[in-house]
């Protein structure tokens, strides 16, 4: 697991202990990753970030159209992979959340603790300001920043 | 999904059930529940088919026939799953007083109603 806010650790490595999910990755809704388990290549996280964060507001818009407020999560079942992405207000703006399961967890696992993941870490988040904007002009400069924190080059 | 809702409402009937759901076995979801007010359908649900999925693979590791039944007696109640289908369980959760075998029979009769 690598994180780029220390206080982001305990509640993942919680939810990584009970839920066994195979590929877990927080981001904001502008796609900087926060932090990661399971991905070994950086440009995995920044395709699956960007991916994330397109299908999240995909979602919203989708809903918005629809009338349906807005959705509660994504689900995709695979015959041998599950994807779950949901988005959720934490005290430091909104967040994505995308979790890849197997055989070993189930959708109705990863579902309750990813809520209870939720619900830590809008205990463990420190006072501060929430997502600042990025500017397109900043946005390889930050996406570059945090994968260097996340894989350590 | 009326009778469903019925077949789910008759288990609930026997003294000391506080709840019935038909849950998806490899998923966790609940496909229908009739519970007490303060059962969390969904967690009981997602933990219940964990369970009873791994008691399973253990079961037919050790080279057991699958379980019929599943029961767990913790310190205040007991939670029972019966297999109801393809890929569905059937889980109830009784009090510690409940009357269990009588529930054992509704949950089978139950299980094989929604099979059929």
């Amino acid at each position: 697991m690598r994180v780029i806010e220390s206080w982001v650790a305990p509640p993942l490595q919680a939810f990584l202990d009970e839920s066994g999910a195979r590929l877990t990755l927080l981001m904001t809704t502008a796609g900087q990753v926060i932090a990661q388990d399971g991905f070994t290549r950086s440009v995995d996280v920044m395709a699956a970030a960007a991916l994330g964060a397109a299908i999240n507001a995909s979602t919203d818009a989708l809903a918005e159209l629809t009338g349906a407020g807005r959705f509660g999560a994504v689900l995709h079942q695979g015959s041998k992979q599950g994807l779950y992405l949901r988005a959720f207000d934490t005290p430091r703006g909104r967040w994505i959340g995308l979790v890849v399961y197997g055989a070993e967890s189930s959708a109705g696992l990863v579902q309750l603790f990813f809520q209870q993941l939720t619900e830590a870490l809008a205990g463990a988040a420190p006072a501060g300001p929430g997502n600042v904007p990025v500017l397109a002009e900043n946005f390889e400069h930050e996406l570059n920043a945090s994968l260097r924190s996340l894989f350590g080059r | 999904m009326n009778s469903l809702m019925e077949t789910l409402e008759r288990v609930t009937r026997v003294a000391g059930i506080r709840g019935a759901m038909l849950v998806s076995e490899s998923d966790g979801l609940v496909v229908a529940e009739a519970l007490a007010e303060g059962l969390e359908g969904a967690a009981v649900a997602a933990l219940a088919a964990s369970l009873t999925l791994r008691l399973r693979r253990t079961a037919q590791t050790a080279g057991l026939a699958v379980p019929a039944v599943v029961q767990l007696k913790a310190e205040t109640g007991t939670l029972i799953t019966v297999p109801a289908g393809d890929d569905l369980l059937l889980v109830a959760v009784a009090e510690r007083d409940a009357n269990l075998g009588l529930a054992r029979i509704e949950l089978k009769d139950a299980a094989t109603r929604l099979a059929s």
